[in-house]
């Protein structure tokens, strides 16, 4: 139909007009050069992918991406895009979001997104703080972290992004770093790849009002080479350790996908064939 | 009391009255199920309690050989389970009405103004049945025999019910039938209430408001539903996940009407009709995604079936009380189109027109129904789709994808809307503020002024619509005029003509649309009105205020806040009121001594 088809697939291709927001330094620009290289190796049609957000640093994503976008309100990333890929399964679609937006405001969404495992991507930026509003504390955030909120320390523990996806049920499960480009454009890819609900948390500093370009290096490690990813109990202890920051893949599972049950309903329910108005009058007489 | 029959017309009222549980619902459906099939109009109205079992529950039937406009002020049949049935409903009993009551429940005093009959139903039903739960079905068989409904027509709807219970059940429930029915025959009819078996052979549905509206959906094209359950609106869901699977479709229960409203826009954005439907307390957490449906310019059908509120409120009851929510609610300037469902037929056809106007407009449409019209069942003409042709959204053509502007300004205010999937250039749906491309545009103080006018140029022309699609009754110009919306339309109506037959100079008119408001049709309406009555099942009056601040009129409020409806009967006593000031002063009528 159009050129835009036969586009050769690079991630410069992938790249709008638009400049983005974030401060020089900033993470997200990591996580969005990977996305980038992710959806050029996976010859992803802008036609059909869509990038859904919410608010925050992260919420501007959709706009330097050039496919279809959806910049929703705080927090409500996850239902926006089920609604998308329940109405066209045939699309890719990827939510993006921070960790306000995903696991304050919008946490209530990712018990109910793991469990139905719809077919899409959900990628945290997970800078630990309200970079938006200067620097609030997040709900990742460590205890004693002093902002504008918490002038005498931050006295909440900060929540394990892993360990309750794992518990939620969520069938790709894996965490990376906006440092380490190679690595997360690869994890970036399998998440994409994933049948079912994959959720990537992705430690994305922010260079402005939580900088922690310092203190992250020397405490990342790889996941085992012999961690068995199909054991929700093995990922379990991956994620409650906290001496390291673990990068890769600490789950993965193929279950039915929420469209593919939404598809074998349907199957049942036209079992004698597709229905029409009619017939259904026919039941309230 | 006055009868609702006359000599030339059938119209009964039967309400039925027990304790929750007990079967009254089920009672009151299959009389109503029964009367419609035999060809009477039936209009039900149902109260019950919020407990999912105990508490009173009560189930009214009206029936008639004419258009049903109301559930009636009356009633002419009550039966009564237990004493607590009677006490309550025994004061709406007209003169000469008749009481079936269980006599093994209570004993009724003597009434000097109703009719007795006392029926052992429980020993009964125990002792000649064999089943106690059957007693409701002995109370139809007296019912039948008494008021000379077929016997049959019953029997073969107990048949058609339980059949898929096995043969056992369908045998226990015709012989309690029978077994009702040959008590009664013992005892001397002292009451004058005939049916026969019935008026009219043409076929009709029975449907509640919120079947009708939910096949109205069907017939629109709605293929998503995202909801979260909630009173009284839930069997709209509880329908469509049943029908919208056989046409290809399908329902999500989400997490909580957030998410709800969230997975329509999600399907809609993907090119899907799609809807929620939910009730205030849920009507209330949409507000800030109705805000994104708005800006982000995106079709969207949200269904408030009103309860009583504020808060949890009176859940199983009826009020009028969301509308400054619905035509208000959220932050910012956000228009959004409001539409009332005035009866049973109308929520099919406003359903179409709720998606057209979704679609046409590229913009939320709110529609309000309440507990009143979304739980009562009434016979409607069998639906025609092709009265009101579907319309969908405009898409962009090649030309336009050329160099694509989502939100281009235009002589209509409507864009053209790509599709993921479908078009091959993309746009960012966005609840920031943005540029004709869709591009954020939070700084760009003059282009936030042209965009707001888009929406509101989008807006301003559904006021055409919106006077197309309003009603009037009565006298065109009438002396007293009055204006309602919603699902009172049917009351009001009788109440004019009642009036009218009194010999008043009297008419009312009903919009559909009621944001934006009809203003031409008002204007013409209220031109020579010595006095307008707005009648709302509120407290304070919610259409009348938003009226005021388009009219200079004193309007005469009628505000009813109790959780029930109107019955025609307040509406006439109110026009009378007024009609007696009016013509003691010959001139305007000050609403504040009324």
């Amino acid at each position: 139909m159009s050129t835009a088809v036969d586009a050769k697939y690079t991630p410069q291709s992938y790249k709008t007009d638009e400049h983005p927001i974030w401060c020089p330094g900033c993470g997200d620009f990591g996580v969005l050069a990977s996305l980038y290289n992710s959806l050029a190796g996976l010859k992803i049609d802008p036609k059909n992918l869509v990038v859904v957000s919410g608010i925050g640093c992260s919420g501007r994503t959709p706009g330097f991406v050039k496919s279809f976008g959806f910049h929703a309100v705080h927090g409500r990333v996850l239902p926006v895009a089920l609604g998308v890929k329940v109405a066209n399964p045939e699309l890719t679609v990827i939510g993006a979001g921070g960790d306000g937006d995903g696991f304050a405001i919008g946490g209530g969404h990712i018990a109910h997104a793991a469990r139905r495992n719809p077919d899409l991507t959900y990628l945290i930026m997970d800078n630990s703080t309200y970079g938006l509003t200067k620097g609030q504390y997040s709900p990742t955030s460590p205890v004693g972290y002093k902002a504008g909120s918490t002038p005498y320390g931050n006295i909440e523990r900060p929540l394990n992004p892993l360990a309750m996806l794992i518990a939620y049920g969520a069938t790709f499960i894996a965490q990376g770093y906006s440092g380490k480009p190679k690595e997360l454009t690869d994890l970036i890819t399998r998440s994409i790849r994933h049948k079912g609900f994959a959720f990537v948390n992705i430690i994305s500093p922010c260079i402005t009002f939580y900088n922690t370009y310092k203190v992250i290096p020397p405490r990342l490690a790889e996941v085992p080479r012999d961690h068995d990813t199909s054991s929700r109990p093995k990922a379990f202890e991956l994620a409650l350790q906290d001496d390291h920051i673990t990068l890769g893949v600490f789950y993965e599972a193929r279950l039915p996908t929420f469209e593919e049950g939404v598809a074998d309903v349907i199957r049942h329910a036209q079992a004698a064939g597709p229905s029409r108005l009619e017939q259904i009058f026919a039941e309230f007489s | 009391m006055a009868k609702n029959s006359t000599s030339k017309h059938v119209d009964y009222v039967f309400r039925i009255g027990g304790e929750g549980g007990e079967g009254v619902i089920s009672t009151g459906e299959l009389l109503t199920l029964t009367l419609a099939r035999a060809g009477y109009e039936i209009y039900t109205f149902r109260t019950y309690p919020a407990e999912i079992k105990g508490g009173h529950a009560n189930y009214q039937v009206r029936a008639s050989d004419r258009l049903l406009l109301s559930q009636g002020t009356n009633v002419d049949v009550l039966v009564a389970f237990n004493e607590e049935a009677y006490q309550k409903h025994v004061g709406d009993l007209r003169k000469g009405g008749v009481v079936i009551y269980d006599s093994d429940s209570f004993t009724a005093a003597s009434h000097d103004s109703a009719i007795l009959y006392s029926v052992p139903l429980a020993s009964l039903a125990t002792e000649k049945v064999g089943v106690k739960l059957t007693k409701n079905i002995v109370a139809l068989g007296v019912v039948a025999h008494l008021f000379e409904i077929p016997l049959e027509a019953f029997a073969d709807l107990l048949r058609d019910r339980f059949r898929h219970k096995g043969e056992m059940v369908v045998q226990k429930n015709l012989q309690a039938l029978q077994v009702g029915a040959d008590y009664i025959k013992q005892q001397t009819k002292r009451d004058a209430i005939r049916l026969g078996p019935g008026p009219r052979q043409t076929k009709e549905l029975v449907l509640s408001g919120n079947e009708s509206f939910a096949l109205g959906a069907i017939a629109a094209g709605c293929r998503i539903y995202a909801g979260y359950p909630i009173t009284p609106a839930t069997d709209i869901m509880e329908f469509l996940a049943k029908e919208l699977p056989k046409i290809g479709g399908y329902v999500v229960q989400t997490e909580d009407e957030i998410a709800a409203v969230g997975v329509v826009l999600g399907a809609s954005y993907a090119g899907k009709k799609a809807m929620t439907a939910t009730s205030g307390p849920g009507f209330s957490l949409m507000t800030e995604m109705i805000g994104l449906a708005v800006t982000a310019e995106i079709p969207a059908v949200i269904v408030d079936v009103q309860r009583v509120g504020p808060s949890t409120g009176m859940p199983t009851k009826t009020e009028q009380g969301d509308l400054y929510l619905a035509c208000y609610g959220g932050h910012g300037n956000c228009p959004r189109i409001v539409l009332a469902l005035s009866s049973v037929e109308d929520a099919f056809y406003s359903a179409i027109r709720a998606f057209n106007i979704a679609e046409q407009f590229q913009m939320p449409v709110i529609v309000l129904s309440d507990q009143y019209l979304g739980h009562r069942k009434a016979t409607v003409p069998v639906p025609d789709p092709s009265k009101v042709p579907v319309i969908n959204r405009r898409t962009p053509t090649p030309e336009e994808l050329k160099q694509y502007k989502r939100y281009s300004f235009t002589s209509t205010h409507i864009s053209p809307m790509a599709i993921p999937g479908v078009h091959e250039v993309g746009y960012v749906a966005t609840g920031l503020e943005h540029d004709e491309i869709g591009y954020p545009a939070a700084s760009n103080h003059l282009n936030h002024l042209a965009m707001t006018r888009k929406r509101y140029g989008k807006f301003h022309q559904v006021e055409a619509i919106a006077n197309e699609l309003t009603r009037q009754y009565g006298e065109e110009h009438p002396e007293i005029a009055i204006i309602g919306w919603g699902s009172t339309e049917g009351v009001i109506r009788e109440a004019v003509q009642l009036a009218l037959e009194a010999g008043y100079s009297v008419g009312a008119l009903h919009p559909k649309i009621v944001y934006p408001q009809p203003l031409a049709r008002l204007r013409a309406f209220l031109e020579g009105a010595k006095a307008v009555i707005i009648p709302e099942v509120n407290f304070t009056g919610q259409f009348a205020t938003l009226l005021r601040k388009r009219f200079a009129v004193d309007f005469i409020q009628l505000n009813k806040c109790i959780g029930l409806p109107f019955t025609p009967q307040e509406i006439v006593d109110k026009i009378e009121e007024v009609a007696r000031h009016v013509n003691s002063r010959r001139r305007e009528v000050h609403a504040a001594k009324l």
